[in-house]
């Protein structure tokens, strides 16, 4: 549970930070949008994969999403969809605490796992820093994961039927859903990513669930890329259609609620990966807790860290 | 807070060692043996023995095998028992207990501010009844003394507290909280006014014949006046420091970071605040105290010692490094055999000043 990760490969998404350099293509990152592909009349285009970069550039500054590659053979044993581990952004006192960061991706073959991450205070920004060959101090498998429910239909002879699947993600909140639809795709579930973002160079990993045979909708704010508006627009047209089994969401508190509404009105039932400020990750200072409906109804609070992160929608009161 | 594991070990598994007899007096144990094989063994100097030299200390009627506690409220004995020998804790102080259940303040309750962070947990706790029910009967293989961390908005509740926890023989000693700054009412205002602090102290000792233990506030313009007080109304041992009154503000939404606005401060940016206060309490009493705030290291522990400390706790470090206890046992020991001390007793109010 106590260990350290080595980095393998490390991804960077970030603004060009001039012409010069991206006319050197000196590893910087930077994504156009490309094909565009339809389904069931919603829009979907697609981001390009991200390049991995070897060394130090100049241009850090600009990096807004990092993905790491680590081996630990162990954590890839354990680890489960939703799970997450406390990750030591960097040796010394401070920053003090450990990041809490969602696996992204679990290779059990390979004996990696992956972390995605938005830099967004010294934490993230730090941990951008880090290159393959480094190593992590990390905390985990952490937490309640997502749970895959198995419909049984033993009258059709076949036991389980294939569920169709509806992640749905708000920005960087699509990190742990690609370990998600990898394992759902493995379970043979039919796999919708609806994804959402600010601006098209917000919207990551899609080639990644394209690659699975995941169906993608894409949503961006400032309508730079797919729907103009909000991705639970099309989670509502996705539900008036029929198409969901199971809702499985990670993203901004707004978004949550609204997917949480919806499951809800279609009776559907939908699991949401909530996050709230950690002391420990472990269970020990009652500090990352989110109110529930605890027994006869009464409020009552429970653990994001273990109890969590991931929630059944009508079991938690989101703020 | 160094770690130096393989890459890719294996957990660390919790490892029974037996509590060593210390007979009332005799407070001559060894620390804990070795840590053994596996992955474990690549801490630096995990084959340490210590056979020579003595860790042991006394607080009142408790003796403990080495003067390293945990601190109420960030160590969870359950989860941690995978990383962490239990049983070579110096003693495990519970997280803070009031008589009835309490569901604590609302989130955020963590924010991380400069080398520590503020907490505003609120004493969520499940009461004594859950404490009888769900967590003492989990603690049967826990061989080093128990302490129960109590709080109360009244004098009654801490009397009431203290008297049904008198006859639990699960539990050692009482760590009376006087301090806490995240509840409005009680808490932090029983350790603000030294005859407050007397009047509740008092009523405790009463009721409760085992070692008693009070933990001070610093939240106070002279501390050592109040240590005066509580030593006066009986106390055994004095902890201190609890967290600082601190509070912080996001400057894009204007909000406090908090959703109880303020909280308790800790981690390695209170020491040497802590430091100064066991300094100032040691010339003032002359029952024992147990050191802490921002404790990470051997070094830090051994700096409240020196400042006249008979113990320390480990409080924040837990969470970022739940190892933190062993690792500053081990340290302790090293210490003392690269410095030739014979007893870490001859350490305590050592500070040449
Ligand atoms: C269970 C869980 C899984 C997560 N998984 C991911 C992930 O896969 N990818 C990703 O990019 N982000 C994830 N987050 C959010 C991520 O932890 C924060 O963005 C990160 O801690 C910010 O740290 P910082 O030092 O850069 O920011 P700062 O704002 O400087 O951090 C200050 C403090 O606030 C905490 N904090 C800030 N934002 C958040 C937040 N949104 N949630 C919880 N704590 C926060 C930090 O941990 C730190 O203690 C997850 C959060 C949780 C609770
Ligand atoms: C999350 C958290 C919870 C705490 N809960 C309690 C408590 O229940 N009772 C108590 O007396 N002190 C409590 N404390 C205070 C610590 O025991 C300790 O006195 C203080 O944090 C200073 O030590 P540190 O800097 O090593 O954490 C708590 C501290 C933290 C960080
Ligand atoms: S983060 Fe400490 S209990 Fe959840």
């Amino acid at each position: 549970m106590d260990l350290l990760a080595r980095i393998e490969r490390r991804e960077e998404w970030g603004r060009v930070a001039s012409e010069k350099a991206q006319a050197a293509g000196d590893g910087f990152l930077w994504r156009t949008a490309d094909k565009s592909q339809g389904g069931r009349g919603l829009p979907a285009r697609e981001a390009t994969t991200p390049r991995p970069v070897p060394g130090r550039d100049e241009h850090r500054d600009g990096v807004l999403y990092v993905r790491l590659t680590l081996r630990a053979g162990e954590l890839a044993q354990q680890a489960e969809p939703g799970q997450f581990v406390m990750v030591k952004a960097d040796d010394g006192l401070d920053p003090f605490l450990r990041r809490p960061l969602s696996f992204h991706r679990i290779n059990q073959e390979r004996g990696e796992v992956q972390i995605l991450f938005q830099v967004k205070g010294r934490g993230t920004g730090l941990l951008a820093r880090r290159l393959p060959g480094d190593a992590l101090q990390l905390l985990g498998p952490l937490g309640r994961g997502f749970t895959l429910e198995q419909r049984m239909f033993p009258e059709n002879g076949a036991g389980t039927q294939r569920q169709r699947v509806v992640l749905v993600g708000g920005g960087i909140g699509v990190a742990p859903l690609l370990a998600l639809a990898e394992k759902a795709a493995r379970g043979g579930d039919e796999v919708l990513l609806l994804l959402g973002a600010r601006s098209r160079d917000d919207l990551l990993a899609v080639s990644d669930f394209r690659a699975l045979g995941a169906q993608v909708h894409l949503a961006t704010d400032d309508g730079s890329l797919g729907h103009h508006g909000l991705i639970t627009d099309l989670l509502d047209q996705v539900l008036r259609e029929d198409a969901a089994d199971a809702i499985y969401a990670c993203g901004p508190l707004p978004m949550l609620k609204k997917v949480a509404q919806l499951a809800d009105q279609f009776g559907r039932p939908a699991q949401l990966s909530l996050e709230e400020r950690m002391g420990c990750g472990l269970g020990a200072c009652i500090g990352c807790v989110v109110g529930t409906k605890g027994p006869g109804g009464q409020p009552t609070y429970k653990k994001v860290c273990q109890d969590g992160p991931v929630f059944p929608a009508q079991e938690v009161i989101l703020p | 807070m160094k770690r130096a594991k393989p890459l890719d070990s294996k957990p660390l598994t919790a490892r029974q060692v037996t509590s060593r007899g210390l007979g009332a007096g005799a407070p001559r144990l060894e620390a804990a043996g070795p840590f053994g094989n596996g992955p474990i063994s690549a801490l630096p100097n995990a084959n340490l023995t210590s056979e020579n030299k003595q860790v042991a200390v006394r607080i009142g009627d408790l003796f403990l095998q080495n003067p390293v506690l945990t601190a109420s409220g960030t160590f969870d004995p359950f989860t941690y028992a995978e990383l962490v020998d239990l049983n070579r804790l110096g003693a495990l102080v519970l997280k803070g207990l009031t008589l009835q259940p309490v569901l604590g303040n609302k989130p955020p309750r963590i924010a991380e501010t400069p080398a520590g962070l503020l907490n505003s947990i609120g004493f969520q706790n499940p009461g004594l009844e859950g404490l009888l029910r769900d967590i003492l009967p989990r603690l049967k293989d826990v061989t080093v003394p128990i302490i129960a961390n109590i709080s109360g908005d009244t004098e009654e509740e801490y009397e009431e507290l203290a008297s049904r926890l008198n006859h639990l023989p699960e539990v050692a000693a009482l760590e009376v909280n006087i301090s806490c700054p995240n509840v409005a009412r009680g808490g932090m205002v029983f350790g603000t006014d030294p005859e407050v602090a007397f009047s509740v102290v008092s009523r405790v000792r009463r009721v409760y014949h085992k070692t008693l233990i009070v933990k001070l506030s610093p939240n106070v313009t002279d501390i050592a006046a109040i240590a005066r007080r509580v030593e006066a109304a009986g106390a055994d041992a004095v902890s201190l420091i609890n967290t600082l009154l601190g509070m912080a503000i996001d400057v894009r939404t204007r909000r406090p970071r908090l959703g109880n606005v303020t909280g308790g401060l800790s981690g390695p940016a209170i020491r040497p605040v802590a430091v100064r206060m066991v300094w100032q309490v040691a010339r003032a009493v002359r029952i024992p105290i147990i050191g802490m705030g921002g404790i990470t290291s051997a070094e830090d522990a051994l700096e409240f010692l020196l400042a006249g400390a008979r113990a320390v706790g480990v409080g924040a470090a837990n969470l970022v490094d739940p190892r933190a206890t062993m690792e500053i046992i081990e340290g302790l020991e090293r210490f003392l055999e690269e410095e030739g001390i014979k007893d870490i007793n001859e350490l305590v109010g050592a500070v040449r000043v």
